[in-house]
C-alpha cells in the first residue's frame, strides 16, 4: 500500500506523500486551517490540541482522546479523527458538551476551551454521569490557567447527565457509516510511503511484518504512542529516518490474564492496562492513573516506556518489585529476561538493532503478599516522578520476611533496586525496629541527583521514608494515610 | 430589524450588574474564536525563529551565521546591523533591553540573531546553527548571588517612612528579626506570544500582535525602525491569556517581525514555541523579605522595618513599579504606627522580569502575613486574632494612614473577614483540626484565613487614563472600541454592558470591536485591574455624548422638555409617541445629528510623589478574605487542597458571573505560585522549568475538593466608579495566602504550634516536607 488513510470529520484523506513526523496538528492547521485545536505546549503536556480518534477494536468502534501535536500523521491510517470543529450542527447549535461549557461560564480567555471540550466529549462519550474523581482523571491532562477549573467540572457533571443520542451527537449519528468505512481502510499490507523530502515511513500490517522491517532497517526509529518521540521532533528538532509505526497492531496489545500472572503486549496504551490492571494490580493500577493525562495514557504504552529506558520510568519500578520479564522479538525470534537486566545504563537498554519489545510478563504475587507502589512528584497528576518506588513484600506465619523486592525509579542512572535495603530486611521480622534499621541501608544503595524535580536530600529521605509508609500500611493503615494513596471516588 | 426589537420588554438584556456569559464564549467552545495564529494567512508569508544565546553573562567574540543562512527556506537573518531605528525594547526608556544582543549576553537565552524563513519549521531549525565564540563573564541568577557579587539595582529603589520605627522598636515588649524568601511565577498563559507584522505602502505597517499594551507595541516598533507612531497600526481582538506578561513582553516580538516585514516587503509572523516562550519573555519576581518587628502582648504591632530585594533579572523593564508595588502592599490589610519599608530591585543575568497579576502586590503581601504568623506563633495566638489586632481602624480612628500616607476611608476588612469566619466555622474547625492532629501521627491539618486589601489605580498617575470610541449606525447597531484589551477577563463583555446600559439597548446590540491603536489612541496597557474601571467610564462617557445629542435632537423636533424624553428598553419616549431604538436614530440621521463620539476618563482624587514616599497612589480599595484547610502527608510532604471558602468585594458587581470566574481563577493561580509553580535555574544560569513538563501549574485536581466562592452582597464602591464596581482582575490572586499559611500550619503540628514553621513559597511538597523535619528536630 502507497498511502496513509483515515477519515478526517466527515471526509476522506488519503496521502500518499507524507512527511513521517508531520504532527496531526500541524496538518489541521496549516494544511486543513482547521483552526480549533491549538498549540499551547507541543508536548502533550497542556491539552489544547486535544481530538478524539476513533478505531475499530474487535469490530467496535471505540474514540479516545489524543494529543494532535506529538501524534504523527503517518500513525493514522483506518481512524476516524474529530476536531472540534465537528461537534455543533449545521446550524450552529451546539453539542451539549459545548452548551453546558457556556452555561457554566468554563471558558475565559478560550485557548484551552477547545481541548477541554474534546476531553469533557471524551468523557461524556463513555462515561455516564461521572463522579468528579473521573471529571478529574479526564482533565488531568488539559490545563487551564483562567478559570481554576471549578465551572469546568460543572459543567461535565451538568452534561453527565444527558445521554449521547443520534438526535444531536454526531459520532451516534454517523456510527454505522463510520464502521463500514473503518472497514475498508484496515489492512494487514505494509504501508511504506516517503515524504517530500525522501524521508520514509513504515506502517507493518503484521509482527511479523514489523520483524521483517526492522530486520531491513535495523536503525529505524519505532513509535507506538509517540508521548516521547513526539518531542524529539517537536522540542529537539530531530530528523528521523525511517519511521516504523505499530500503534495500530492489535497483536501486540493483548493482555492475558492467567492464575500465572498477566502478559501485556508492548502495544498496550496505558488506559487500557489500566482497565485490567485496576483489579489485578490494584497498587500499579492507581500508579498508572497518575502517569500523564487521559491523553498520554490512550496513547503511550508501557511497552514504550521499557523501550525508552527514562530513569524515571514510572512503570518500571513497579514492574521490576514485581518480578516482571520482557521478551524481545526479532526477525531471528524472541528472547526473554528479567526487567532489571534489560536496563543496563543511563540510556543504555540491552536491546539490539533489529529488535524491538513484544511483552511483559508480570507474575501473579501471592495473596498474602503485600505490594505498594508510590508516586512522589512536585504536583500530584500529570507530573513526571521526582521518584517513584514500588515494594513487594511477603511474609511468614511468624511475620518473618520470605521475599522482598523494592525498586525506584528517580533515584539512580536507571530504574533500580534497593538490594542492600531488601538484605536489611529479609529474613527478619517485618517490625518497627528492623524498617528503622534498614532505612539506612538506601545510602548504599543510592547516590540520587539534585535537578528541578527534586534535591538529592529529599529524594533520599522520602525514599527512607516510603518505606515507613508501606510498613505502616502493611501493619494496619491509619485511615487517612489512604486518601494519600487513593483518590476519593 | 427583526421583529423580536419590536416587542415591549420590561428589561434590556445585559445591563450592568447582570451575570452574562463571555462575549466569545459560543465561539471560545465552537474553535471558532480567532487568535492571531488561526487568521487566514497573507500570501507570501515568512516565519520568524530566535536565534538564542546559550550562556548566561559573556562577551560575543565572533558569530558565524553561514549555516544558518544557506538552510534550505531560510529567506535572511536578521541581526543588529539590520536596526532602522534604536536596538532597544525597554518599556521604561532606560534603554538598557536591547531587541538584538550585539557584543554581550546577559541571560541564557537573550535573542543574539533572527531567522527568517519560508516555514516556521525551517526557521526554527535553521536557529540552532549558528557558531558563536563566547568569552565567559561571572554570573548570578538569583538573589543571594546578587547580594554576595554586590550587584547593581536595575533601577533605583523607594523608601516608604513614616513615624520613627529607628527608635520604636526597641521600644515594644517583643521582637522577632526573621526573613522569608518568595518564588517568582511563569504566566503560562495558553497562548504564547505572536506577532504578525503586514507591510504597507511608505512606512505604513500593521501588526497583530497577542498584547496587554497596544499603544506600547506601536510605540517600539516606531523607536525601533524609526517611523512614526501614526504609520504604525497595532491590533488585537483577544490574547489567550496574557496576566502581566502580555504587557511589555511583546515588544521583542513584534518589533522584530515589523523589522523584518518593512525590510522584506512580505508579512513576517513570530510564534516562539512554548520553551522559547518561557526562555525569553520575563516572568513574577522572586524576593527576599527581611524584617524587624516589634510588638505587645496582644500582637500588636508597635514598629516594623522590612527590606525587598527582588530578583528583577538583566534589565529595568516595570522591575521599578513592580518592587514600589511590593511596598505598597507590604502592610496588607495592617495599620504601622512606625515603619520603614525599603526595596532593592537586584540585577541578575536571567531574562528581566515583568508584570504579572499582583505586580509586586501579593509579594509585599505575603510577607506581612508572614510577620504575623512569626507574631501569632511566638505568642500562642491564632494568627487570625493577631490579625484583628493589628487591622487599619475606620476612617478617624488614629488607626487609618499607610506607609506612604494615604488615608485608608473605605475600611471594611474587619466586616469582610468576621463575615467569613462566621460562615465557614472557621472556630469550630480550627479546634477539630488541633484534635485531629493530636492523634494522626502521619496526616496533620492546617486551616486559616486570610484578608486581602488591594489598592486600586496605577501608582504611575499618568496611565490613569482611557478613551472609548462609539458609534450608532442608522439601523440603531452600535459600534464600541476602546483602549483595552481582552484577555480572558470579560473586559469586553463588561464594557458592552456599560453601553448596553446607558442606550437600554439589548447588549446583543452592541459590537464589540478587536482593540486598534487607529481608532482609540494612546492607551495604557490593560493591567492594574483597571480595565473595566477605567475603559467602562470612557465608554460610558461617549455613550453619554450621543445620548446627550440624542435628547437634545428629540426635545427640538418634538418640542417637548427633556424629561419628556426617556431611554426605555430598546425603545424611546418622546412625550406621548414611542420609537423602536432603531426608528429614533434613523430620525436623528435624518435630523443630522452626530452620532459618533469619543469618549475620555480619567481618574480623579490620585496624586503620587515618589520622592517623598507621600500621596494618594490608589483611587479606593478592594477587600476579601479566604479560608483554606489542608492535610500534608509528614513522610512525604505531599498535600491535598480539602476546603477553600472566599468572600471577595468588588463593590456592586458589573457582572457577577464574570467576577466570580475571576475571583477563582486568580485563587487558583495564585495558589499555583504558593505551592507548585517552581522555577529552577541550572549552574550554566539556563532555565529548566521551560515548559508545562517541568513547571506544574495547577490542574483541575488541585483545586480545593469544596471550593464555595461569595462575593460580598452588601458592598458598593464608595468612589462613583462605573456602577459602583469595584475592580477584580487582581485582588483574589492573593487570597491564596491562606493555602500557604493552612500548609504552614499543618507543619507547626509537628512542634506543637510553639515554633514558626517558615515555611517559604514555593511550598513544594520538598519544601513542607523539610519544613517538618526541621521543626521535629528542633
Amino acid at each position: 500500500m502507497t498511502s496513509i488513510r483515515f477519515i478526517l470529520n466527515g471526509e476522506d484523506v488519503a496521502l500518499s506523500s507524507l512527511d513521517p513526523t508531520e504532527t496531526l496538528l500541524d496538518f489541521l492547521r496549516l494544511k486543513r486551517r482547521l483552526t480549533g485545536s491549538k498549540e499551547g505546549c507541543a508536548e502533550g503536556d497542556c491539552g489544547a490540541c486535544t481530538v478524539l480518534v476513533g478505531r475499530l477494536v474487535g469490530g467496535r468502534l471505540s474514540y479516545e482522546t489524543v494529543n494532535a501535536c506529538i501524534r504523527f500523521v503517518g500513525s493514522l491510517n483506518a481512524t476516524h479523527v474529530v476536531t472540534v470543529e465537528h461537534l455543533a450542527a449545521k446550524d450552529g447549535t451546539l453539542h451539549p458538551v459545548q452548551q453546558a461549557m457556556v452555561d457554566c461560564h468554563g471558558s475565559q480567555c478560550g485557548f484551552c476551551t477547545p481541548g477541554f471540550v474534546m476531553s469533557l466529549y471524551g468523557l461524556w462519550l463513555t462515561s455516564e454521569n461521572p463522579s468528579r474523581a473521573e471529571i478529574e482523571r479526564a482533565l488531568q491532562g488539559n490545563l487551564c490557567r483562567c478559570t481554576g477549573y471549578e465551572p469546568i467540572v460543572k459543567a461535565a457533571e451538568q452534561v453527565g447527565q444527558i445521554r449521547p443520542s443520534s438526535l444531536f451527537d454526531p459520532l451516534e449519528r454517523e456510527r454505522a457509516n463510520i464502521i463500514a468505512r473503518l472497514e475498508e481502510l484496515a489492512t494487514r499490507e505494509t504501508i511504506a510511503i516517503t515524504g517530500p523530502d525522501g524521508r520514509r515511513l513504515v506502517v507493518p500490517g503484521s509482527v511479523e511484518g514489523l520483524a521483517e522491517t526492522l530486520a531491513a532497517h535495523p536503525k529505524a526509529t519505532v513509535v507506538a504512542g509517540a508521548t516521547d518521540v513526539g518531542l524529539w521532533v517537536t522540542k529537539q528538532m530531530r530528523v528521523l529516518d525511517p519511521v516504523v509505526f505499530i500503534n495500530h497492531l492489535e497483536d501486540l496489545q493483548k493482555i492475558t490474564v492467567t492464575p500465572d500472572g498477566i502478559t501485556m503486549g508492548a502495544g498496550v496504551s496505558y488506559s487500557s492496562a489500566l482497565n485490567v490492571l485496576r483489579k489485578e494490580s490494584p497498587a500499579f493500577g492507581r500508579l498508572i492513573e497518575r502517569i500523564g493525562g487521559q491523553q498520554v495514557r490512550n496513547m503511550g504504552t508501557i511497552g514504550g516506556n521499557v523501550a525508552n529506558g527514562s530513569p524515571i520510568g514510572d512503570s518500571p519500578p513497579a514492574l521490576i518489585a514485581l518480578s516482571a520479564t520482557v521478551t524481545l522479538r526479532s526477525a531471528k525470534g524472541t528472547r526473554t529476561m528479567p526487567l532489571e537486566d534489560y536496563f543496563i545504563d543511563y540510556g543504555k537498554q540491552d536491546r539490539q538493532p533489529g529488535e524491538f519489545v513484544e511483552s511483559m510478563f508480570v507474575p501473579r504475587p501471592k495473596a498474602s503478599s503485600h505490594v505498594a507502589v508510590y508516586k512522589i512528584s512536585k504536583r500530584r497528576d500529570e507530573d513526571i516522578s521526582a521518584l517513584c518506588g514500588a515494594f513487594h513484600l511477603e511474609t511468614d506465619a511468624a511475620g518473618i520476611v520470605t521475599h522482598i523486592r523494592i525498586a525506584f525509579g528517580g533515584m539512580a542512572a536507571t530504574p533500580k533496586r534497593a538490594r542492600s535495603v531488601e538484605a536489611a530486611l529479609y529474613g527478619k521480622p517485618f517490625i518497627q525496629a528492623t524498617v528503622e534499621a534498614a532505612r539506612d541501608a538506601f545510602d548504599l544503595d543510592y547516590k540520587p541527583l539534585t535537578d528541578w524535580r527534586a534535591t538529592a536530600e529529599y529524594r533520599q529521605l522520602t525514599a527512607k521514608n516510603l518505606l515507613t509508609r508501606f510498613f505502616l500500611e502493611v501493619s494496619g493503615t491509619p485511615q487517612e494515610l489512604q486518601r494519600f494513596a487513593v483518590e476519593e471516588a | 430589524m427583526d421583529k423580536a426589537t419590536y416587542e415591549t420588554t420590561k428589561y434590556i438584556k445585559g445591563p450592568m450588574h447582570q451575570s452574562l456569559r463571555h462575549d466569545s464564549a459560543h465561539k471560545h467552545v465552537a474553535g471558532s474564536a480567532e487568535y492571531i495564529d488561526d487568521m487566514p494567512e497573507p500570501a507570501g508569508l515568512l516565519h520568524g525563529a530566535l536565534g538564542m544565546a546559550d550562556r548566561a553573562h559573556s562577551e560575543i567574540l565572533s558569530i558565524d551565521l553561514s549555516a544558518v543562512k544557506t538552510y534550505p527556506g531560510v529567506v535572511d537573518v536578521l541581526t543588529a546591523a539590520d536596526i532602522t531605528g534604536v536596538n532597544d525594547v525597554s518599556s521604561g526608556g532606560r534603554h538598557d533591553e536591547p531587541l538584538i544582543a550585539t557584543d554581550k549576553v546577559e541571560f541564557h537565552g537573550q535573542t543574539i540573531f533572527a531567522v527568517i524563513a519560508e516555514t516556521r519549521d525551517a526557521a526554527r531549525k535553521a536557529a540552532r546553527l549558528a557558531k558563536v565564540e563566547y568569552r565567559d563573564l561571572p554570573f548570578w541568577t538569583d538573589i543571594d548571588g546578587a547580594l554576595e557579587n554586590g550587584a547593581p539595582l536595575v533601577t533605583p529603589g523607594m523608601t516608604l517612612k513614616r513615624g520613627t520605627p529607628e527608635t520604636e522598636l526597641d521600644k515594644a515588649k517583643h521582637r522577632i528579626k526573621s526573613s522569608m524568601r518568595i518564588g517568582g511565577q511563569e504566566h503560562f498563559y495558553l497562548e504564547s506570544h505572536i506577532a504578525l507584522a503586514i507591510p504597507g505602502e511608505d512606512d505604513d505597517v500593521t501588526v497583530w500582535s497577542s498584547t496587554q499594551h497596544p499603544s506600547e507595541i506601536q510605540h517600539i516598533v516606531g523607536h525601533v525602525l524609526d517611523i512614526p507612531s501614526n504609520a504604525i497600526t497595532v491590533n488585537t481582538r483577544r490574547m489567550g491569556g496574557g496576566f502581566g506578561g502580555k504587557e511589555t513582553q511583546g515588544n521583542q516580538f513584534a518589533a522584530l517581525a515589523a523589522l523584518a516585514a518593512k525590510k522584506l516587503k512580505r508579512a513576517v509572523k513570530f510564534r516562539p514555541d512554548r520553551d522559547e516562550d518561557m526562555g525569553v519573555t520575563g516572568k513574577r519576581h522572586d524576593f527576599k523579605m527581611d524584617f524587624d518587628v516589634a510588638f505587645d502582648d496582644d500582637g500588636k504591632i508597635h514598629a516594623i522595618e522590612a527590606n525587598f530585594a527582588a530578583r528583577c533579572g538583566y534589565s529595568s523593564d516595570l522591575s521599578g513599579p513592580v518592587t514600589d508595588r511590593a511596598l505598597f502592599h507590604a502592610d496588607s490589610s495592617y495599620f504601622y504606627p512606625h515603619v520603614k519599608l525599603t526595596s532593592q530591585p537586584l540585577k541578575t543575568h536571567t531574562v528581566s522580569n515583568t508584570a504579572y497579576r499582583g505586580f509586586g502586590g501579593p509579594q509585599g503581601m505575603l510577607g506581612a502575613e508572614r510577620v504575623i504568623e512569626e507574631i501569632a506563633y511566638a505568642l500562642a495566638k491564632d494568627p487570625l486574632e493577631v490579625r484583628k489586632a493589628n487591622f487599619y481602624g475606620e476612617k478617624g480612628s488614629g488607626r487609618d494612614v499607610t506607609p506612604y500616607h494615604q488615608q485608608v476611608e473605605d475600611n471594611i476588612i474587619l466586616r469582610v473577614v468576621e463575615e467569613l469566619e462566621t460562615s465557614c466555622d472557621y472556630q469550630a474547625r480550627r479546634l477539630a483540626i488541633i484534635d485531629f492532629n493530636k492523634t494522626s501521627p502521619v496526616i496533620k491539618k492546617g486551616i486559616a484565613l486570610t484578608p486581602v486589601k488591594f489598592g486600586i489605580s496605577f501608582t504611575m498617575t499618568a496611565f490613569n487614563q482611557a478613551g472609548a470610541l462609539v458609534h450608532i449606525y442608522q439601523d440603531g447597531s452600535i459600534h464600541l472600541n476602546h483602549g483595552g484589551t481582552e484577555m480572558g477577563q470579560g473586559l469586553y463583555t463588561k464594557v458592552a454592558q456599560v453601553v448596553a446600559d446607558c442606550f437600554q439597548v439589548d447588549v446583543d446590540t452592541v459590537k464589540i470591536t478587536a482593540t486598534t491603536t487607529g481608532k482609540v489612541p494612546n492607551t495604557s496597557a490593560t493591567a492594574a485591574s483597571s480595565g473595566s474601571d477605567l475603559n467602562g467610564m470612557a465608554a460610558w462617557d461617549a455613550a453619554r455624548q450621543i445620548k446627550e445629542r440624542l435628547v437634545a435632537f428629540a426635545t427640538e423636533k418634538y418640542a417637548v422638555p427633556a424629561s419628556e424624553v426617556e431611554f426605555l428598553p430598546n425603545r424611546v419616549r418622546v412625550g406621548d409617541q414611542i420609537f423602536t431604538f432603531g426608528d429614533f436614530v434613523k430620525q436623528a440621521y435624518f435630523g443630522r445629528v452626530q452620532l459618533s463620539a469619543a469618549g475620555f476618563y480619567k481618574t480623579p482624587k490620585i496624586h503620587w510623589d515618589r520622592a517623598a514616599g507621600r500621596g494618594t497612589p490608589f483611587y479606593y480599595y478592594a477587600y476579601g478574605a479566604a479560608c483554606s484547610e489542608v492535610s500534608i502527608d509528614t513522610l512525604t510532604g505531599e498535600y491535598l487542597m480539602d476546603r477553600t471558602d472566599i468572600l471577595h468585594d468588588v463593590g456592586k458587581s458589573l457582572n457577577p458571573a464574570i467576577d466570580i470566574g475571576q475571583i477563582e481563577g486568580g485563587f487558583v493561580q495564585g495558589m499555583g505560585w504558593l505551592t507548585t509553580e517552581e522555577l529552577w535555574w541550572d549552574g550554566k544560569g539556563r532555565l529548566r522549568t521551560h515548559a508545562p513538563s517541568t513547571y506544574k501549574i495547577p490542574l483541575a485536581s488541585d483545586r480545593p475538593k469544596i471550593f464555595n466562592t461569595r462575593l460580598v452582597p452588601w458592598s458598593e464602591n464608595t468612589e462613583p466608579t462605573i456602577g459602583r464596581s469595584k475592580a477584580v482582575g487582581e485582588p483574589p490572586f492573593m487570597l491564596a495566602i491562606s493555602v500557604l499559611e493552612a500548609l504552614s500550619m499543618a507543619v507547626a503540628s509537628v512542634a506543637d504550634y510553639r515554633i514558626c514553621p517558615r515555611l517559604d513559597a514555593p511550598a513544594t511538597p520538598e519544601r513542607v516536607l523539610m519544613a517538618v523535619e526541621r521543626l521535629k528536630r528542633a
